[in-house]
């Protein structure tokens, strides 16, 4: 089992979110684990509005897909082109080079503690 | 994230939540190399071990090792085995040669696809009936109503089987170096495709077989339950050198896929007979006698489809998947449905199977299949989209 980065904050449909002015979003390897080799990222446009909760982007695998759920309410301020041109890095580096998005955060939203998602993450 | 997309063949067991799940004997060789286990046909298979990729690309240029334990194996014994199974089956299973196996359907009375099965000759009246993990009670039910007044025992030794494959062009070179008879090793390079052979692997008793579901060259080794571990840790420590890793039930899927087979529960079902799914090369409706089902698949070979399986090779990133609908173009109507769907690692791009109306089902007509909300162009092409070089 893995220890989550204690920098940063969670979903519980695991997503990560850091504190950086604009904030990086991505995903947890307890997604990339259950997803398998990633094939295809779908991102939100530069200049999207993201809100809490809600849909902004695909992650296919080789055997399913599941949707991508913006943890922050903002703008998209840069999109990683990396992950579009090479998606295998969101499994070989989730919490690096495998980043989806930057948002200018404009309002709060719920979001657990690395111990809280551990919680979770574990229980599934 | 929510996972949308079911895992083709992996349902999740709905049965009775007290049903316990079968384990392999391997399943503990499974853990050991981590791989993630998911519920199958009420057994606990191993989904991939590292990567579905990797297990994919290993098996296309070196080898893959899977684990099969889960299929039936049903044993048919009698003086009247042949005309038995003649009857119950849909193909001439007299004239498989002694030694050769047959790819074969069980089908109903109105010719829907109860199964489809690879029944291996052993003997002039010794047959071996391997059957889909699904659907192997069905036909076990079938086939003893369907054996009423024959001469012919049926014992099912599926819970005593286990099946382990090796596919691959490394796949010889793997298996003859456990055969422990030069002689037997000889008669094992020696087989043909559909054609199998006793042998002693690693000190036990197995039949290999040149028979499987990857479109690559490989064996498939039944051998009994209690020796299940024996000939996994041979054939690991023989297939090393030669680049194999076990392979799981995502990479088996995959592979099939890019080899234009079709799944039993996507591409072959009731509703479907063996000509829907072009394949009825299987009917041998010259055979002499009756058979369950002939009637009906005699009057569907002699008229129009109403729909056909075609291979469909994506012309964008987004992959067709089971159930999307097939569109004669980007707001045109449905034309068809996808069976099977997925990116190809070999190929690069998506590939699907899919049931479209006989209109659109040319090689090289555009169409689209509705992909979550959009419209993905993608092409018919003829299958398989992969062919061993």
């Amino acid at each position: 089992m893995s220890t989550f980065p204690k920098d940063l904050l969670y979903t519980p449909e695991h997503e990560w979110v850091d504190d950086g002015e604009p904030a990086k979003v991505g995903i947890t390897d307890t997604a990339t684990e259950a997803l398998g080799d990633i094939v295809y990222v779908e991102l939100p446009a530069v200049g999207d509005l993201v809100r809490a909760g809600e849909v902004c982007g695909e992650i296919e695998s080789t055997k399913s897909v599941s949707e991508l759920f913006s943890p922050v309410n903002g703008e998209v301020i840069a999109i990683n082109s990396a992950v579009v041109d090479d998606p295998a890095l969101v499994n070989t580096d989730p919490y690096g080079e495998g980043w989806l998005i930057k948002v200018a955060v404009d309002a709060p939203a719920e979001l657990l503690s690395p111990e809280e998602y551990e919680a979770l993450a574990t229980r599934a | 994230m929510t996972d949308h997309a079911a895992l083709a063949g992996a349902a999740t067991d709905a049965a009775t939540p007290t049903t316990p799940e079968l384990h392999t004997p391997l399943h503990e060789e499974h853990l050991a190399l981590g791989a993630m286990m998911v519920s199958f046909a009420g057994w606990q298979m191993p989904l991939r071990y590292s990567s579905d990729l990797e297990e994919h690309r290993a098996t296309r240029t070196a080898a893959g090792l899977f684990d099969l334990t889960h299929m039936g194996e049903i044993d048919v014994v009698g003086p009247q085995a042949v005309a038995a199974l003649d009857y119950a089956l849909v193909g001439a299973m007299g004239r498989i040669a002694i030694g050769r196996a047959k790819y074969t359907m069980i089908c109903a009375e109105d010719g829907g696809v109860i199964d489809d099965l690879v029944v291996y000759r052993l003997g002039k009246d010794h047959f071996m009936v391997v059957a889909n993990a699904s659907n192997c009670a069905i036909v076990i039910e079938e086939l003893r109503a369907r054996f009423h007044g024959f001469d012919v025992t049926l014992t099912d030794d599926s819970l005593t089987t286990a099946l382990l494959a090796v596919q691959g062009p490394e796949a010889e070179a793997i298996v003859t170096a456990v055969v422990d008879d030069p002689a037997d090793a000889d008669a094992v390079r020696a087989l043909r495709y559909y054609a199998s052979v006793p042998a002693t692997v690693a000190g036990v008793q197995a039949r290999v077989a040149r028979t499987g579901y990857t479109g690559e060259d490989g064996f498939e080794l039944f051998v009994s339950t209690d020796d299940a571990v024996t000939v996994w840790h041979a054939l690991r420590a023989a297939g090393e050198p030669h680049g194999l890793i076990p392979a799981g039930l995502s990479a088996r899927d995959s592979l099939r896929l890019e080899a234009g087979m079709p799944l039993y529960g996507q591409e072959l079902d009731r509703t479907t007979t063996p000509y829907d799914a072009g394949l009825g090369r299987v009917v041998a409706l010259d055979k002499p006698g009756d058979f369950v089902g002939k009637a009906a698949l005699r009057s569907r070979a002699g008229s129009e489809p109403a729909r056909l399986l075609v291979g469909l090779e994506g012309l964008t990133r987004r992959a067709a998947r089971t159930g999307y609908p097939v569109l004669m173009g980007p707001s045109g109507p449905h034309v068809g449905t996808v069976t099977s769907g997925a990116p190809s690692p070999t190929l690069g791009h998506p590939i699907a199977m899919a049931y479209v109306t006989p209109e659109v089902s040319g090689p090289g007509t555009l169409l689209a299949v509705d992909v979550r909300g959009r419209a993905e162009q993608v092409r018919v092409v003829a299958l398989p989209f992969y062919r061993r070089p």
